[in-house]
């Protein structure tokens, strides 16, 4: 089973595909290779982690007397996950970035680098996770930057209230990397107000500037597919027949790191398709984020409304119907209509702008406590965007030329004991 | 008059008799409506499909594997890792695992791979000398790799189609083939052990067999980090079993000449 949870936390958790490093190519994604955010960093570049953690894995109940759909009777609280340090030290909550559960390796790597640095951590999922969507999420319906915001600091005031009495703090920080990044700066601002934690530093790494525009270029990368996304079955089964003929044809020991390296140093799949790949790969996470709001506000989106399913029912083709919705489908039909009822008068001009760092930059201008760390080539921004992180931020923004993508190298997950 | 009395009883009869059967369903009464998005408007091949007949039934033990995961198996294999000091937990992976050579062996030697089948000869005589029974593993140091080998992939190499997907209780993602495989390596791995008899002797032989087994059982699950429902991703199970499956045809597939 090693194995094949390494490929399926490969293929899972390959968002958020911010910091791809490109070659010298212009806007257009996929310039460059992809090694680096599929594979992350080599073992032997990776820096010191510590070998013992003192960690613990919290399961929140944020939301008392929430009603839970027979089929998520796995989703027993929001998990979360708290590494501490035996004497006092300061706090740092670390958001997910998009599809990304408490436990993701990007996280997991994040986490180890600030434990070391001395800190407590505890690792949030994204809000557009399903644990987040059934377990903590007021609306269920995932994206907006301030309704997410407030529903994760209602997330943290309750896991605040759980360890309390176990860690000494001496101050509290936030940090979020991709659509964490962006929900952190949301946090921060709805604290202004709150005053529960006064976080001292922000910290972003990779942040989209604006949400539409940033998926808007994911989704670009289907129409790599020949056919385009409704085709995305089709290639897909190719993609994989060509994937267990290289295997066969390679005489490979068994399905590990090497093989997995080997399809890229043979660039197995040109960059139309790696980039396909990748787009399905997005594909397949927002479909678990259309499918899992949809089931529990019964908004009759994808499932037939009223219908309560059970666990033993095949949700195949619900599977199938979700991965074949874009996110504009997702926006235009779904999730528009719930804000302009809720806020009359809302167009949807208004709504993409409100989903952006643009809406709060007089507060990120004048604060003191952001920094921003992303790459010149992150492929979520244009070019236009990163100048406007520049401006915004000025020395508080630290933007790399290129590299693994990261700051923080991603680990990959072969590199786990027994992972 | 008795006529007409029991001419209204028995409507009324009928009328309860059917409420009694909505009473029971305690889900909503609501009328169904149909979705915004059906599979209907899609023209296009199903990715990550897998034959899998048996759905229900298969969804039923991969949500059973759950619960003895939760409420048996891991708070037991969670007692170990706390009570074992790690050196010894290696230690005993390592005394499985070099068990496990045998059943490797004998693929090997069933699937005509022969210098597969020298590697794991190797690598058996090696850790079990130098590696203390086992115990230690400076084979892999040497450039002996590890290979895999079970029944089933023996059978998907001569040419057994995967068939029909299947949750095996405990075991959990099988197919009819590789379950059938794990039935035989277990039958071969069993009667070797008893033509050997290490412990016949003793008074206590079936209580250190059932101690034995159940160690097994223990390290194997200590090994595997698969949790069921960890990603909290609503369509797992698909991923699992396509996952599965890929791996399975993949590894168990007759090699190709290069050219």
């Amino acid at each position: 089973m090693t194995h094949l949870k390494l490929l399926f936390i490969a293929c899972l958790v390959l968002l958020p595909v911010t910091g791809i490093a490109a070659d010298d190519g212009y806007g257009y994604p996929i310039a460059g290779s992809y090694e680096a955010t599929i594979l992350g960093t080599p073992e032997k570049l990776l820096p010191e982690f510590p070998k013992k953690m003192r960690t613990r894995q919290l399961v929140l109940d944020v939301i008392p007397d929430r009603q839970k759909p027979p089929i998520f009777f796995y989703d027993n609280g929001l998990h979360c996950t708290l590494a501490y340090q035996k004497q006092k030290a300061p706090l740092v909550f670390l958001i997910a970035g998009s599809g990304s559960s408490d436990r993701a390796p990007k996280l997991m790597t994040m986490m180890k680098a600030l434990y070391q640095a001395g800190f407590h951590v505890i690792t949030l999922p994204s809000p557009s996770h399903a644990n987040f969507i059934v377990s903590a999420s007021q609306s269920s319906i995932p994206g907006d930057l301030s309704e997410d915001a407030a529903d994760l600091y209602r997330v943290m005031e309750t896991a605040w209230k759980e360890v309390e009495g176990d860690i000494e703090v001496s101050s509290f920080h936030l940090c979020g990397y991709s659509l964490g990044a962006s929900q952190a700066a949301f946090v921060a601002k709805l604290d202004e107000e709150r005053r529960v934690f006064n976080f001292r530093k922000v910290l972003m790494i990779n942040p989209p500037v604006s949400l539409y525009s940033s998926v808007t270029r994911i989704e670009e990368m289907l129409k790599q597919i020949p056919g385009g996304p409704k085709k995305q079955g089709i290639f897909f089964n190719k993609m994989m027949s060509k994937f267990s003929l290289f295997y066969r044809y390679g005489n490979f020991v068994a399905f590990n790191d090497d093989f997995l390296y080997a399809i890229f140093t043979e660039k197995l799949f040109s960059h139309e398709e790696t980039g396909g790949l990748i787009g399905l790969t997005y594909r397949i996470n927002l479909a678990g984020m259309i499918f899992t709001s949809d089931v529990i506000t019964n908004s009759g989106y994808v499932v037939p409304k009223n219908r309560v399913l059970s666990p033993t029912d095949s949700l195949f083709d619900y599977f199938m119907v979700s991965t074949h919705l874009s996110f504009f489908d997702y926006f235009n039909e779904y999730f528009y209509p719930y804000f302009e009822k809720r806020r009359p008068g809302l167009t949807k001009q208004a709504l993409i702008e409100s989903e952006s760092l643009r809406s709060i930059e007089g507060y990120l201008k004048a604060s003191e406590k952001f920094g921003v760390m992303t790459n010149e080539n992150d492929f979520i921004l244009t070019k236009a965007e990163l100048d406007y992180l520049r401006q915004l931020f000025g020395e508080r923004a630290k933007i790399y030329p290129r590299g693994a993508g990261q700051d923080l190298p991603s680990r990959r997950p072969s590199g786990q004991p027994r992972v | 008059m008795t006529v007409t009395r029991y001419q209204a009883i028995i409507p009324a009869l009928m009328l309860s008799l059917s409420l009694i059967g909505c009473a029971s369903t305690k889900m909503n009464t609501q009328a169904e409506v149909p979705p915004m998005h059906s599979i209907n408007e899609f023209r296009d091949q199903p990715f990550a499909e897998v034959a899998d007949p048996w759905e229900g039934f298969n969804r039923n033990m991969y949500r059973f594997n759950f619960y003895l995961d939760k409420y048996i198996f891991l708070p037991v294999v969670n007692s170990y890792e706390f009570v074992t000091p790690t050196f010894f937990q290696e230690r005993i992976s390592g005394f499985y695992n070099n068990i496990g050579e045998i059943r490797n062996l004998t693929n090997s030697l069933f699937q005509l791979k022969g210098m597969e089948s020298l590697t794991t000869l190797g690598r058996f005589v090696t850790n079990s000398t130098l590696g203390l029974g086992g115990l230690f593993d400076p084979a892999t140091s040497f450039g002996l790799e590890r290979h895999a080998e079970d029944f089933g992939k023996t059978l998907g190499y001569w040419g057994a189609g995967f068939g029909p997907y299947l949750v095996l209780p405990v075991f959990g993602p099988s197919s009819v083939r590789d379950a059938g495989g794990l039935a035989v390596d277990t039958g071969i791995t069993y009667g070797i052990y008893s033509a050997i008899d290490p412990f016949g002797n003793s008074n206590n032989s079936f209580a250190i067999g059932a101690g034995i087994t159940t160690l097994e059982a223990v390290d194997t699950r200590h090994q595997h980090s698969f949790r069921y429902y960890e990603s909290g991703y609503p369509f797992e199970y698909y991923m699992v079993r396509f996952f599965y499956h890929e791996k399975r045809e993949i590894e168990s597939a007759k090699p190709l000449p290069a050219d």
